[in-house]
């Protein structure tokens, strides 16, 4: 199967010091075939037992994100016994969206923990438990319910390293299914990843494919300092990558080059990439493609030098335009970059309303067709 | 009348409502049933006081049910004099309404649940089956001028409350025809003309709410129409809504500011798939997480929307005059899963059976039967004219256009594209462009 980036070993264990992938593994093929988008009519591919481990002569498996997730999630927790999980149905139900299916069979009640129905306490429980040296994992069932979180999260996860001058530290990584696509009501559809990023002392991650949702989230769980883990859930099982057995990690803050390009530079996170790579193809054009993989901190590095080599870029995402991290990004661009530019950054976002209920929801997604044209408005300006 | 009840197994299996489409009445509930009613109307019907006392609920509640409670069963009733049942007053019509009401929302959300799995409705959908006693006999003890708001699982509340069933099938339809133009979907269920005020997505949130809805009418009554406060609110939460913080922060205001809204909740033992005694402390009565902020408490068998009207209304009436709010542990189920793709292994099919078997639409009918004279014929009539009602909305609802892209962009601020206007004209949209 063909995928839309080499997988294996030059990210594995230590991770690319340079944190892009730029020339780790060659020119980069964009498959347009292998992510296509579930439709909702698409049933889930069949889940495979809960870990790849019990197959121990197969170094590397065809997973989906949801199943990298569960690997490196039975992983860390084989690792550490520090490693705890906690959330509404994770234990034997294994989560609204079955990414920790098994491990509650696997490590217990003890360390899988089903709580009740109550979002400022689960995160607010698990900052106690980080500051007091645990590394609890907590799992919020959806991106609108972070909202009874929010000040959990804001006030206290992000401050205490500051708060307490680093005597006190919140090593806690908070798993969220985000985005839209996959015909939910409002409140299960949203973006929130620029309101997280906007507070100092947060770490906010987003994956676009089981190759880096494994090495992230490991990342995410040994990183000593607060991580949002935002994983697009439109690509829970859209498509399957290689994700090697062996552990491995992915820098936190390094942007990664999926498809190198001479005319423009393209900006994307989470399930939005895959849109970009279709749109990309289709375009036939040269375009650099760059996945944030980390919002924050920003990999400014990696986008500033790709700009300056094209003179032209797009930014895609799904949240609302006005305030959404492609402001962010296309400010340090003109700050950056300014006499590199050759078309005013193009933005191609959610619009600044609400989330629409599922008929007008593609319609409020970023999709190839809005992409294309900012290509080539950007192309032809 | 006994010359017309059903006598052998086939007779009374027709009695079911559904085509057993959905299987989910029991073919005999005709006699086990009117029984199981005919025993709560002479365990006497000073429900609301006796229930609210915790010690006598659980002296007497010793059996549990299957999820962990006690039963509320008639037995939770203190031996005071039995006090005659307020329900089994009203005439034949109110009842014969209620009895309507539940069948409506029943074949509703067969309905429901048959076009969410022809794709026919998006989002999430939660069905009400099994709990339509609570919404139709709390609905029957208020007012049309008494706020209500309930979480997301509102169908039931929706119908009840007297809202246009074609609106609530479109909403969920995403049709413009909806009661949210089709914007909000299965949680959003709103309906000013009849005081309904959500339909709320986010588990508790609409708690504050509702405290916030009685302040609202109390204050209007008194400070500024300057007399005594009497509308009452009756916010309804799920069992696993008793452990959100927001539920906690209402009750104080409650308590403290003598606010005039009832906290019903309506506990059908599980959250998802976590069970109430799995997530919840205290699971077992939690009429006491109403007394540490000194509001009153009453256990209610849910399963029977007689016993529902008997124990809300002296209650409704009790909030009205004092201006002081209330807790009911209204004891229901939901016989369906938590959301339609809920495999339900949380629990055994014996449960299920349980509470199947004293549903609250055969009981209502069985008791009409015993004690009006209420007719096979007239029953298979109102079923009839229910399934035929619901057809229509399905039809209306599909008919329904779908909302225009322009939709996009209202209903966000107060000016219909107010803000937008100069940067992201709806008409752009159109074009597939973005902000010019
Ligand atoms: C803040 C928040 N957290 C989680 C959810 C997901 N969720 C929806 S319903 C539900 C269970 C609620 O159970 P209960 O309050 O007992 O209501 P029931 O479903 O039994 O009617 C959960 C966890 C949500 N909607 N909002
Ligand atoms: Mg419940």
């Amino acid at each position: 199967m063909t995928r839309p980036r080499a997988p294996g070993p030059p990210l594995s264990a230590t991770g690319d010091p340079s944190g892009s992938q730029r020339g780790a593994a060659g020119p980069i093929r964009i498959s347009l075939h292998a992510p296509g988008f579930p439709t909702t009519t698409e049933p889930d591919p069949p889940f495979p037992p809960t870990s790849i481990l019990n197959a121990p002569q197969d170094p590397v498996a065809n997973l989906t994100l949801v199943q990298a997730i569960n690997l490196a999630l039975v992983q860390e927790m084989e690792r550490d016994d520090r490693v705890i999980i906690l959330g509404e149905d994770v234990g034997p139900n294994g989560g609204v969206f079955r990414v920790t299916e098994g491990l509650h069979k696997r490590f217990g009640g003890h360390r899988v923990v089903d709580t009740p129905l109550a979002e400022s306490g689960i995160i607010g429980t698990s900052i106690g438990l980080a500051m007091a040296g645990l590394r609890p994992v907590p799992e919020i069932q959806f991106d609108g319910f972070l909202g009874p979180a929010y000040d959990q999260l804001c006030s206290h996860a992000a401050r205490m390293r500051t708060r307490t001058r680093s005597a006190f530290t919140v090593p806690l990584t908070v798993r969220v299914p985000v985005g839209g696509g996959i015909h939910a009501p409002e409140l299960h559809s949203d973006s929130p990843e620029a309101i997280y990023a906007h507070q100092p002392g947060l770490k906010v991650v987003m994956p676009a494919s089981p190759y880096d949702a494994k090495g992230l989230l490991i990342s995410a769980i040994r990183d000593p300092d607060p991580v949002l883990f935002f994983e697009p859930k439109r690509i829970y099982r859209a498509f399957r990558e290689e994700v090697p057995e062996d552990e491995y990690t992915i820098p936190i803050g390094k942007a990664r080059v999926v498809a190198e390009g001479e005319e423009m530079t393209m900006v994307s996170w989470g399930a939005s990439v895959v849109q970009c790579m279709q749109a990309i193809e289709k375009s036939g054009r040269s375009i650099e493609l760059i996945d944030l993989r980390t919002i924050w901190p920003l990999d400014t590095e990696t986008i500033l030098e790709s700009v300056r080599k094209t003179g032209r870029v797009v930014i895609v995402h799904e949240a609302p335009k006005s305030g959404g991290w492609g402001a962010e990004i296309a400010t340090r661009i003109t700050e950056h970059c300014f006499l590199h530019l050759e078309a005013p950054p193009q933005r191609v976002a959610g619009f600044d309303t609400i989330m629409p209920y599922y008929k007008l929801e593609m319609e409020y997604m970023p999709d190839a067709a809005r992409i294309a044209k900012a290509i080539d408005e950007t192309a032809a300006y | 009348m006994q010359g017309q009840r059903p006598r052998d197994e086939g007779q009374r299996a027709k009695w079911t409502i559904t085509d057993l489409r959905t299987s989910l009445l029991p073919s005999r509930f005709m006699s086990s049933t009117a029984s199981a009613h005919s025993d709560s109307r002479s365990g006497g019907g000073a429900a609301p006081e006796a229930a609210g006392n915790p010690a006598a609920a659980s002296a007497n509640g010793a059996a549990a049910d299957p999820s962990g409670r006690p039963a509320a069963r008639a037995t939770e009733r203190t031996e005071a004099a039995p006090a005659a049942s307020l329900a089994a007053e009203l005439p034949d019509d109110v009842l014969l309404g209620w009895l309507r009401d539940m069948l409506l929302i029943r074949e509703f959300e067969v309905r429901t649940m048959q076009a969410y799995q022809e794709k026919k409705i998006g989002g999430f959908c939660h069905v009400y089956i099994g709990q339509e006693a609570v919404a139709v006999g709390c609905t029957a003890a208020i007012e049309r001028r008494d706020p209500m708001v309930t979480a997301y699982r509102d169908h039931g509340h929706a119908l009840a409350r007297g809202m246009d069933p074609r609106h609530c099938m479109a909403e969920m339809f995403g049709r413009i025809g909806g009661c949210a133009k089709g914007k909000g979907g299965s949680m959003h269920m709103f309906d000013k003309a009849n005081n309904l005020f959500g339909g709320h997505g986010i588990v508790g949130a609409q708690t504050p709410l509702g405290a916030g809805l009685a302040f609202a009418t109390k204050y209007e009554d008194e400070v500024i129409e300057g007399r005594r406060s009497d509308r009452v609110t009756l916010c309804f939460l799920g069992d696993g809504a008793l452990n959100q913080g927001a539920f906690h922060e209402a009750k104080n205001l409650a308590g403290l500011l003598d606010l005039p809204v009832i906290f019903v909740v309506e506990n059908n033992g599980y959250s998802m798939g976590t069970s109430i005694s799995r997530g919840t402390t205290m699971g077992h009565d939690i009429s006491v997480k109403a007394a540490g902020y000194g509001i009153e408490a009453a256990v209610i068998d849910g399963m029977d929307v007689m016993t529902v009207y008997d124990a809300m209304k002296p209650l409704v009436d009790r909030c009205r005059a004092t201006s002081r709010p209330a807790f009911v542990d209204m004891r229901t189920y939901r016989y369906k899963g938590h959301s339609m793709s809920d495999p339900r292994k949380y629990r055994t099919r014996a449960e299920e059976e349980q509470y199947e078997a004293s549903d609250p639409i055969g009981r209502l009918a069985a008791w009409l039967e015993s004690s009006r004279g209420f007719s096979k014929q007239r029953y298979d009539e109102l079923a009839r004219e229910v399934r035929q009602q619901v057809r229509d909305c399905v039809k209306w609802a599909e008919a329904s256009p779908e909302p225009p892209i322009e939709e996009l962009y209202t209903d966000v601020y107060v000016e219909r594209f107010g803000p937008y206007l100069g940067t992201s004209p709806p008409q752009m949209l159109r074009d597939g462009a973005d902000e010019a």
